[in-house]
């Protein structure tokens, strides 16, 4: 049996309406998309056997396995993967994941509810083949296909919502327990195409909300895998269990946004540029993070799939040099010691997020001079103040990407994005982005996309603070586990070595 | 006797609707919804779903609704966890709950009244200073520095008990101890004080001189009215043993109620945390009421004539 | 009070111990090295007690002893001031309540049941959620919680108390009932009052300490005893400083206030003795 440490209790196990973490690792066990994505993060057939994309671009056509099956033995066909994608979309489901899949054709009509659902570009032309029209360019769709949110739905389930964990499966295992708060325990499903390659016979998935209890239950014996560790530990971890700790570079950029509706960041680039200079990454990635995370001075994060990182050339100055330069503008910016920068660091309830604006309140004071207040909000306290711009200043932000592609990081800065909390409208910036989703040569969207990260850099909308790292502790006797950056590890991968 | 039970059975009802109502109104005041996330939806999106749990309505339209629903017994759908009912939540959780309090409350009770009765038997002795000094540290020391501490011990350095999760006897023990520790400790010392008190009282120190053995003016006369305030004591702290401590719950991992109040509240989940804001003012109600008879019982005097 | 109560050295020493922590904590952070949010990026951080950082530094480099001079602030702030609000609150409402009993006392405890029944983590969460973070609140928040307990045992001892014979001789010998509330049983409820208010203040900085835990407590830089207790407890395998140091602090602290409280008892010979 493998036990895994898995964070917060689940809300949701349906494919469709789940997000989170927690949840996606579990439905990557329960289900099986038309891609899939191997132990190294690669790109693999799943249920599909094959595609193909029409001359265009603007239709993908997937071929299915032969003889698939649901995990209660009826059969699997491609109307079934065809009802996931009508289901997600649907604006009855609620999906958080919808937009993902917008570019489908009549994606966005029926997201509104302007279309009906069957209006959507996705049919099955026989019991083994899907086609998928898009209404534009979507290069990385056969990638996104492995995402939980576009599993298949069982005929059964398609009426109403049955009761949580009764849904029915695809994947290499089948939810046989769940116990709320205690445990969600997985066997693997024997109607699974490739069965015979599964070892693990059961998995349960532990909610560990503590990552320090996780790490003693961890050094108890009671879990194989954690689902992190605290950052605090990482010096002790690295001494005693060294070997088992597993870090690896992962998709998701943590940044300070700057509220450009407001003084003091309205119109004041010079002191955007300053408190960015200011800010000394690799020391907080070293001596803040213990090395689980990479200094960033960008938004997307390195590793993404053809892009280059868009480094600005002051990363590499010595400390002296990028001090004096922070200095040199937050002057030019009309700030001095007689009249210092007063300013709020916002952030949510969290250990790490606390420590980090602990470190940059220190260095904007020791470099710059300025008078920097914390400010520690509840977590639905922030959402709603980061998200209405009335109140925040600088304050902690995120992101992680849903697939390995930098659209999804440079549309957040977008004017219209929901996401946009720093209030950036730069209509340069969104004609690139624009320019880049129409574009049907992956090399034009590529340059389009670098141009407008490297000109939004300089403009300093957001502070990039570091890229994260997945970090797990992860038993020996745990074999197959392979780190790739989007931090899956599918069960039906993973053998156990007997003791 | 009996009407003194049906008025504190009638004013339940009262308490309840006030602790509904109060509940209710703050966590509508807070800002944030429960759909709000790091990934935030699309307006259209939030909209949908505000408006299927009835969202949308002004905060005394859901009041209303909310009231409907409890008098039929519908605590409502959670909010956060996905097609599951509140009363399942707690049907859940509660049993959970219950059992790992039982099992605390036993230990501090009875631990907590032997030790105190000890210590005022034996008062200023070695015997009293030491055991007083052990209940100061079980008062003085945080659950979040007891629990890990109990685990460092008894499951990583001894390897005898689980460090965590909910899985058989074994695993009982340890947060039951980390729930009972600060309990124990305040009781003894009023056991302790409370006790002493009543040694020295006129009534003790005539039968004292009556020459009764002090085995039985202990047992028979005195420790009688010394659990009084033990008593007052107990009964919100039984409702709170019983509904579960967030730092036991979180830091041993088990699948009881007391994270929900924690939870539900940040995370938004107003039918969650009034349907649990509920199940725990009965509990007090109850817990009162069974304290305010066993006061009767204890103390003759109390008994309204 | 009793002349020379402070004389004994019962009462003396955790008077002279609590003292010298008020007065650490007082003048502490003028000795320290630096200040209690200075951080310098050039030391190894989370360094173990040496000549230059006493009890060493935290995870951030900081100068714990600052830290927890300044952290002792705002805990002994904390216990004495809404110690005080709930002996305020408590033995009125209790004494009031068992005193004249009837529909006084029913309505009396009936609000603190209302009250009860509200779950308190509950409550101070929701509080600091609508009105944001601020110290004033988490001692309003403590204060006006934990008269609870105070009113309901200070009932409950005035109830017996009412059935003694002394308050019968009294009454007989014509005193109102206010009088006789002032007169004798508000002084004999002393004991209890004194154990009750010894048990609230580590109460109340422990209830500090855990809205430290759920991350509701005081804003950083700032830091209290339980913050920094809490954050101890976590990395006690690595830096067991972090925990000693505050820790030992909490608990002396505590130590000090219960023994006061008993000895006090002792020699301002109040009831029971």
């Amino acid at each position: 049996m493998l036990r895994i440490g898995n964070g917060n209790e689940p809300e949701s196990l349906d494919p469709q309406k789940a997000t989170g973490v927690s949840a996606g690792n579990i439905l990557r066990d329960l289900y099986e998309g038309l891609t899939g994505i191997g132990p190294s993060g690669e790109l693999l057939p799943a249920a599909a056997e094959s595609w193909h994309w029409r001359a265009d671009g603007r239709e993908l056509r997937l071929q299915l396995r032969d003889g698939l099956r649901w995990s209660n033995g009826d059969v699997l066909s491609a109307e079934d993967f065809a009802a996931g994608l009508r289901r997600l979309l649907d604006p009855a489901t609620a999906s958080g994941y919808a937009s993902l899949f917008a570019a489908i054709a009549n994606g966005e009509a029926v997201i509104a509810g302007r279309r009906p659902v069957s209006a959507l570009g996705v049919q099955a032309d026989d019991a083994r083949t899907l086609r998928i029209r898009l209404d534009r360019p979507l290069p990385n769709l056969p990638a996104l296909l492995a995402h939980p949110a576009a599993a298949p739905i069982h005929p059964a389930d398609r009426a109403g919502d049955p009761a949580p964990g009764a849904r029915i499966g695809n994947g290499a295992y089948r939810l046989v327990e769940w116990r709320l708060q205690s445990h969600i325990r997985l066997q693997r499903n024997r109607h699974y195409w490739n069965d015979r390659q599964t070892s693990i016979g059961e998995v349960r998935y532990l909610p560990t909300e503590d990552l320090h209890s996780e790490l003693k239950r961890y050094r108890a014996d009671e879990l194989d895998v954690t689902t992190s560790v605290p950052a605090t530990q990482v010096p002790w971890i690295r001494r005693t269990l060294g070997a088992e700790l597993r870090v690896a570079p992962y998709l998701g950029s943590y940044f300070y946004g700057l509220n450009l509706t407001r003084p003091p960041f309205a119109g004041n680039r010079p002191l955007r540029q300053a408190l960015s200079l200011a800010i000394d990454r690799p020391l907080i990635a070293r001596k803040v993070l213990h090395d689980l995370a990479m200094p960033a001075w960008s938004l997307v994060p390195p590793g993404i799939h053809d892009y280059t990182p868009q480094v600005p050339g002051w990363a590499q100055w010595p400390r002296a040099q990028r001090e004096a330069e922070a200095r040199r503008l937050y002057a030019e910016a009309g700030y001095s010691a007689a009249k210092p920068l007063q300013v709020q660091i916002r952030y949510n309830t969290s250990d790490d997020h606390k420590r980090i604006a602990v470190v940059i309140a220190a260095m904007w004071k020791q470099v710059l001079g300025a008078e920097v207040t914390l400010v520690n909000e509840e977590w639905k306290v922030f959402l709603q103040h980061r998200r209405a711009r009335h109140e925040t200043e600088a304050f902690r932000n995120t992101w992680i990407a849903d697939s390995d592609d930098a659209f999804g990081f440079a549309e957040i800065l977008e004017s219209h994005h929901p996401r946009n909390d720093s209030g950036y409208a730069d209509a340069a910036y969104d004609a690139l982005l624009q320019a880049a989703a129409q574009a049907d040569d992956p090399a034009v969207r590529r340059s389009r996309l670098e141009v407008a990260e490297r000109q939004m850099l300089d403009d300093a909308p957001i502070l990039p603070i570091y890229f994260y790292a997945s970090k797990h502790l992860v038993k020996p006797r745990v074999e197959g586990w392979h780190d790739n950056s989007l931090d899956w590890h599918a069960s039906k991968d993973l053998q156990l070595r007997a003791p | 006797m009996l009407s003194r039970a049906a008025t504190r059975l009638l004013t339940a009802v009262p308490t309840l609707f006030v602790l509904v109502g109060l509940s209710f109104f703050l966590m509508h005041a807070a800002p944030g919804g429960p759909f709000d996330s790091e990934r935030s939806l699309a307006p259209e999106v939030e909209a949908r779903l505000n408006a299927q749990f009835h969202l949308d309505e002004p905060a005394w339209r859901q009041f209303g609704r909310y009231l409907g629903g409890l008098l039929h017994g519908d605590l409502g759908p959670s909010l956060q966890y996905e097609g599951r009912s509140v009363a399942g939540l707690i049907g859940d959780g509660a049993p959970v709950s219950a059992a790992l309090g039982a099992v605390a409350l036993l230990l501090a009770l009875t631990g907590g009244v032997a030790l105190g009765a000890i210590a005022a038997l034996r008062r200023d002795s070695a015997l009293d200073r030491g055991l007083m000094l052990l209940a100061l540290l079980g008062l003085s020391l945080p659950s979040y520095v007891v629990a890990p501490l109990l685990i460092l011990v008894f499951a990583l350095a001894l390897d005898w008990l689980p460090a965590g999760g909910w899985d058989g006897p074994a695993s009982v023990l340890l947060p039951a101890v980390a729930l009972a520790l600060p309990q124990l400790a305040a009781i003894a010392r009023l056991t302790r004080g409370a006790l002493g008190e009543v040694l020295a009282a006129p009534w003790i120190r005539a039968a004292r001189a009556k020459g009764l053995p002090e085995r039985l003016i202990v047992f028979r006369h005195a420790l009688r009215p010394a659990l009084l305030p033990v008593l007052s004591w107990l009964g919100p702290a039984a409702a709170g043993l019983m509904t579960g401590s967030v730092v036991v719950e979180q830091v041993f991992g088990i699948p009881g109620i007391g994270r929900y109040f924690v939870q539900g509240a940040l995370n938004r989940d107003y039918t969650l945390v009034l349907g649990v804001v509920l199940f725990y003012g009965a509990l007090v109600v109850t817990f009162n009421f069974l304290v305010d008879l066993a006061y009767g019982l204890l103390d003759p005097r109390t008994r309204p004539t | 009070m009793k002349a020379g109560a402070f004389g004994q050295p019962a009462v003396a020493v955790p008077a002279m111990v609590l003292l010298l922590i008020v007065l650490l904590a007082a003048i502490g952070p003028w000795l320290a090295p630096q200040p209690f949010d200075a951080i310098d990026f050039d030391a190894d951080w989370a360094a173990a007690p040496s000549l230059a950082h006493p009890f060493g530094t935290d995870d951030l480099g900081r100068d714990l002893f600052a830290r927890v001079c300044v952290g002792g602030r705002l805990s002994l702030a904390v216990g004495l001031v809404s110690t005080l609000v709930s002996l305020a609150i408590g033995v009125l409402w209790g004494a009031v309540a068992g005193w004249f009993g009837g529909r006084i006392d029913a309505l009396l405890m009936r609000l603190v049941d209302v009250l009860y029944a509200l779950p308190f983590m509950f409550f101070v969460i929701l509080l600091m959620v609508l009105f944001g973070r601020h110290w004033l609140l988490i001692f309003v928040a403590i204060g006006a919680v934990s008269w609870l307990d105070m009113a309901r045992i200070v009932r409950g001892q005035t109830l017996a108390l009412r059935r003694q014979p002394f308050i019968d001789a009294a009454i007989v010998s014509g005193l109102g009932s206010t009088a006789i509330l002032v007169r004798h049983v508000l002084p004999n409820l002393g004991g209890v009052v004194i154990v009750c208010a010894t048990l609230t203040i580590p109460q109340a900085i422990l209830v500090e300490s855990f809205l430290s835990f759920l991350g509701l407590g005081i804003q950083e830089p700032a830091t209290s005893w339980g913050a920094l207790v809490n954050d101890g407890a976590r990395a006690i395998d690595a830096t067991p400083w972090g925990l000693i140091f505050p820790a030992g602090f909490l608990a002396t602290t505590l130590l000090a206030f219960n023994r006061l409280g008993d000895a006090l008892r002792a020699a301002l010979d109040v009831p029971g003795r």
